[in-house]
Formats: C-alpha cells, sequence, structure tokens
C-alpha cells in the first residue's frame, strides 16, 4: 500500500512535557486508521501535527507527500479536518456553512452547488439547507461537520473524536459515512474512545503517554493480547 | 445585533451632541449682603438680569452662605461687605468677594468668568454715572468674530467629532472582538486547516466592519444635517474618502488585538484602554493646544485627533485635499502598519 502519511520519530514538547515521544507510523492511501489512546496521551497533538496546525519538535513527517514543517499550506489543500468541538458556524444556515468552506478550497460556485446537494443528498438534509445551524441537534450537526470536511474531496480527512456526545444510531450512520467516503479514495484518518468503533478501523494504533504502543489490525492485536474485544485489548494496554 | 448597531449610534449623536456642552446654562447663586445699601442692591440686581443665573436665597454671614455651597445647593456665593456703598463714594474703590466650587474646574473657571463679567459691568455703569461720558469709560472698544463657528454654536463643534467616535468605537470594538470570537467558540480550527491566506482572512475580517462604518457614518452625517444643522462646506465625498483611510487605521488596530489576545475579555480590556487614551487625548472634549508639550507629541501616533481634526476642518472650514494632506498621509501610514501587524499576527500555525 502507497503510504500517504509518513511519521518517522516524530517529537512534540511543550516546554518538559512530552506530548509524542518518537512516534514512527504510515498510514496507506485509502485506508481507515484508527488512532487510539486515553485522554491526554497525545492523540490530538498528533493530529494537529498532521493537519499543519502546530509545528513539530523534531523528527520527519510528510502528509499527502508534503513535509509538515516547509508545506503546511500545501497539506492543508490536500486535507479535511473535523474538529473535536463543533466548528461549523452556528449563525449561518447549513448551504451558507457549505458554500463557505466550499469558497475557502476555491471551489467554483456550481461546483459547491453539486457538492452540496450531493452531500446532503446522502445524508437525506436536502429539504433542510435553509436551517440555521444553531438549531439542529448535534448529531446531525456532527455529521454535517464530516461532510463539509469533506466537501473539496481531499486526500486524507482527518476526524477527531467525532462521534463524542452522540446516540449509538447517529453513531452508526456516522461509520457509514466513513465506508463511503474511503470507498471514494478518500484516506481517513480517525480517533475515538469507542472500543466497538476501533472495530471497524482497517488498522489501529494505540497510545499511551506519548508512545505509540500497538500497530496492527484489530484481528491480529486480538490474537497477540489473547483478547475478546477491542475494548480487553484497549484495557489492557492503554493502563 | 445588527439593529443594536444602528440604533447605537443614534442614541449616541442625539444625547451627545446635546449634552456635551461647556456652556453653563444655570448658576445657584447665594449672596451674602451686609452692606444693605442702593448700590449693593444695583450690584445684585445685576446679577438677576442674566437668565443663567438664579439666586438661590439671601444669606446673613457668610458661614451659612458657604454652609449652602459646601452641600452642593449653591454654585457661587457673592459677598457684599459693609461699607461696600460708603468705601465707593469715599474713596471711589471697594471689594466684594466672589467664592466659587471648583469641584469640576473647568465649569468653575467660566462660572468665574460669567461673574467677574457682571461685576465689570456694574463697575462700568459706576463709572459712566459718577464721571459721566460714554467716550470717557470706554477708550476703545474691542469687537470678536469667531471665524467658521461665528455664533460659537457648541453642537457645530461637537458632532463632527462625535460622528468621528461612533465611526470608531464601530471599527475598534466589532473588529477587536472578532478574531477571538472564533477563537473562543472554536470554529477558528477549521478555518487554521484549510488553505486560505492570511492576507485573505484579514481582509474577509476587515470589510464588513468598513461598510458598516461607513454606512454609519452617512447616516450620521444625514442627521447631523437634518437635526442639527451642521454646516458642510467641503466635500462630502473627501468626507468620506479620509474615513475610508481612517477605518482601515482603526480596524487594523481593533484585528490586531484580535489575533494577540485569547479571550473576548482580553480584546475588550485592551480596545478600551486604547480607546480611553485616544479619544481623550484627541482634542474633542478638551483642546490640545492646553495639554502639555508631551501630550501633544503623544497625539502623533493617535489617529482619532488626526480623524476628528479632518472632519472639523472639511466639514466647517470647507478644507481642501491639499489642506489637510499631512494628517491624512499620517492616518495612511497608521493603517499600513495596524494591518501589516495584523496580517503577521495572525497564526495559523502555533
Amino acid at each position: 500500500m502507497q503510504p500517504i502519511i509518513e511519521v518517522e520519530n516524530l517529537v512534540k514538547k511543550f516546554g518538559p512535557f512530552v506530548a509524542n515521544d518518537h512516534l514512527t507510523f504510515n498510514v496507506g492511501q485509502g485506508e481507515i486508521f484508527g488512532f487510539l489512546g486515553a485522554n491526554g496521551a497525545g492523540k490530538t497533538t498528533t493530529m494537529r501535527i498532521l493537519c499543519g496546525l502546530s509545528s513539530p519538535t523534531s523528527g520527519k513527517v510528510k502528509v499527502a507527500g508534503y513535509d509538515v514543517y516547509t508545506q503546511t499550506e500545501n497539506i492543508k489543500r490536500n486535507i479535511g479536518y473535523m474538529s473535536q468541538k463543533f466548528s461549523l458556524y452556528d449563525d449561518l444556515s447549513i448551504a451558507e456553512n457549505f458554500q463557505f468552506y466550499g469558497g475557502i478550497y476555491g471551489l467554483s460556485v456550481s461546483k459547491i452547488k453539486e457538492r452540496t446537494e450531493e452531500l446532503l443528498g446522502r445524508l437525506g438534509f436536502s429539504g433542510e439547507k435553509n436551517r440555521i445551524l444553531k438549531d439542529i441537534p448535534l448529531g446531525w450537526k456532527q455529521k454535517l461537520a464530516f461532510s463539509v470536511a469533506v466537501i473539496h474531496h481531499p486526500s486524507i480527512v482527518f476526524l477527531d473524536e467525532p462521534t463524542g456526545g452522540v446516540d449509538p444510531i447517529t453513531r452508526r450512520q456516522f461509520w457509514e459515512m466513513i465506508y463511503e467516503t474511503a470507498n471514494e479514495g478518500i484516506t481517513v484518518f480517525v480517533t475515538t474512545h469507542y472500543m466497538d468503533e476501533a472495530e471497524y478501523c482497517q488498522r489501529v494504533s494505540i497510545m499511551a503517554d506519548g508512545k505509540i504502543v500497538a500497530l496492527d489490525t484489530p484481528g491480529n492485536l486480538k490474537d497477540t493480547y489473547k483478547a475478546a474485544t477491542m475494548e480487553d485489548v484497549f484495557l489492557m494496554i492503554a493502563r | 445585533m445588527l439593529p443594536v448597531i444602528f440604533v447605537m449610534p443614534v442614541l449616541q449623536l442625539l444625547v451627545l451632541a446635546f449634552a456635551v456642552t461647556f456652556e453653563i446654562r444655570n448658576i445657584n447663586l447665594v449672596v451674602v449682603d451686609q452692606d444693605h445699601t442702593m448700590m449693593s442692591r444695583a450690584l445684585i440686581s445685576k446679577f438677576k438680569a442674566p437668565t443663567f443665573y438664579t439666586i438661590k436665597g439671601y444669606s446673613q454671614t457668610y458661614d451659612l452662605a458657604a454652609e449652602q455651597l459646601k452641600v452642593g445647593k449653591a454654585h457661587q456665593v457673592l459677598v457684599i461687605p459693609e461699607g461696600f456703598e460708603k468705601d465707593l463714594v469715599k474713596d471711589t474703590k471697594s471689594k466684594v468677594q466672589l467664592v466659587t466650587n471648583a469641584i469640576d474646574g473647568s465649569a468653575a473657571a467660566i462660572m468665574n468668568a460669567y461673574g467677574m463679567n457682571i461685576i465689570m459691568d456694574y463697575n462700568q455703569d459706576l463709572v459712566v454715572e459718577t464721571m459721566g461720558g460714554e467716550e470717557f469709560s470706554q477708550p476703545f472698544k474691542i469687537s470678536y468674530s469667531y471665524w467658521f463657528n461665528p455664533q460659537l454654536n457648541y453642537t457645530t463643534y461637537m458632532v463632527p467629532g462625535i460622528l468621528a467616535l461612533l465611526v470608531t468605537i464601530i471599527g475598534l470594538f466589532l473588529s477587536s472582538m472578532n478574531v477571538v470570537r472564533e477563537k473562543e467558540i472554536g470554529t477558528i480550527e477549521q478555518i487554521n486547516v484549510s488553505p486560505i491566506k492570511k492576507y485573505q482572512f484579514v481582509a474577509g475580517k476587515l470589510l464588513p466592519f468598513w461598510f458598516i462604518a461607513l454606512f454609519e457614518l452617512a447616516f450620521g452625517l444625514t442627521l447631523a444635517h437634518i437635526i442639527f444643522d451642521i454646516p458642510m462646506i467641503g466635500s462630502l465625498w473627501l468626507v468620506f474618502g479620509v474615513a475610508s483611510v481612517y477605518l482601515f487605521a482603526t480596524l487594523g488596530i481593533g484585528l490586531f488585538i484580535s489575533t494577540l489576545v485569547n479571550t473576548q475579555q482580553q480584546a475588550m480590556f485592551l480596545a478600551w484602554f486604547f480607546a480611553v487614551v485616544f479619544i481623550m487625548m484627541s482634542g474633542l472634549f478638551t483642546p490640545v493646544e492646553s495639554m502639555p508639550g508631551w501630550a501633544q507629541q503623544l497625539n502623533l501616533i493617535n489617529p482619532i485627533a488626526y480623524f476628528i481634526r479632518m472632519l472639523r476642518m472639511i466639514l466647517l472650514k470647507g478644507s481642501q485635499f491639499s489642506d489637510i494632506s499631512r494628517p491624512f498621509f499620517s492616518v495612511v501610514i497608521y493603517a499600513v502598519i495596524a494591518l501589516t501587524l495584523a496580517v503577521w499576527r495572525y497564526r495559523k500555525v502555533s
């Protein structure tokens, strides 16, 4: 598999605190990669570096073929990002949010319209596009945020705990969206705390105290640790 | 929010234009007449004539009158001592005492000047009466004329300044709260992972407020013209040209503050700091000429001072571009620096 994210000895320090301690891993093109770890293990830090929001202290990191030290703007053109915190504009309508972000990525007006129809159609929201976002329930908002993150058809989409605080039905729908996205050839890099979701990933890495302590397919990890579920694996490792 | 943005300036203009005045219209006077003569009564009646004096009461002793001053019932006390008339007739000179409450220094100076004028006037009358002949009493006559504001009309003088304030407040406060608000609610993350250019982002933050502020200026000028009949001698195009550039400077400062801080509270605090210092030093409420030299120098970095000066010059005096080129280019430089700082300080990568 052609790697689209290459990380070698990535270190990120905040003063004396080491948030990422010599991480090394690759993510292949079109893969659904689960990035797991307890709260404070350093997941979000890594993800922010991969997105070009933060600079690493040392190490070699390439995303979509571009260097994170010097080519962050090129990286940003090729990725989508959905943050932990809901970050669409609450005072704009659904359609306006799509227009705005489509515009930022330089899509033409007709292209934005086409993508908006396509993505909203997939969610079954076509009739609601003029609703103001603040009146919409959280689960819906998360799905919309995901759609906005892929509006420009990026090579990679980063999802930072996309299903936090969302009901099981919506989570299920969310993962269906993730699979559809991966089928289009978009690489999905996702962090989560739900271990049932980890089972849906093609490969997962588990972080503890800033280090990657395990990296394999969910099946192999369960075999290695002789556990029935990913949850058991996680509890064994991340403690 | 949008209605507030438009209602606020109307109120500001209406209230401030009437309220911010240095004229004193009502002085409460307590008289201590210890002489009780024709002449003392003549002097008192001089104070009764002008409408801005109200004689609050008469008191036998100075102490009682001073009490009125202390409790705030009187602004001024006029003391006519015993023997006032006698001395005047005998020695052709006498003394009166005028005591003014100087809690508010500038008001006290004005009240004192009013009182002195009335006493002088009385003095003049006496001289004419006793010596005879108008010519004698007035060897020469001073005539005044005030250019560009012949009636010394306060609203004429204040309204352009208030318009400047209104535009400034819109510019400085809305812009300084803006970027930091996105930091607080987290939407800036989504912007920062996009390939948007820094200058594009700042321009996007700048233009809406620029239009709103210019619209408010147009609105304010219309009100000023209809309600206050403010003269608009110079070119309105020039007014808007100056305002456009000035707004780039103010919005630049606001956006720079906004990129600098992490919370709206900090932004508010900084914006207030600059607004208060700039407004107080701008010459709107106190003449710049009466400030110490270093304070006048400080106005070199005060965009509001430049703007108020240019607005007054254009509206009241009909100044041309060539007359205001110096302050104009100062503001241009200001705008370039402020916007450069804002673009430079906005960080997409932390």
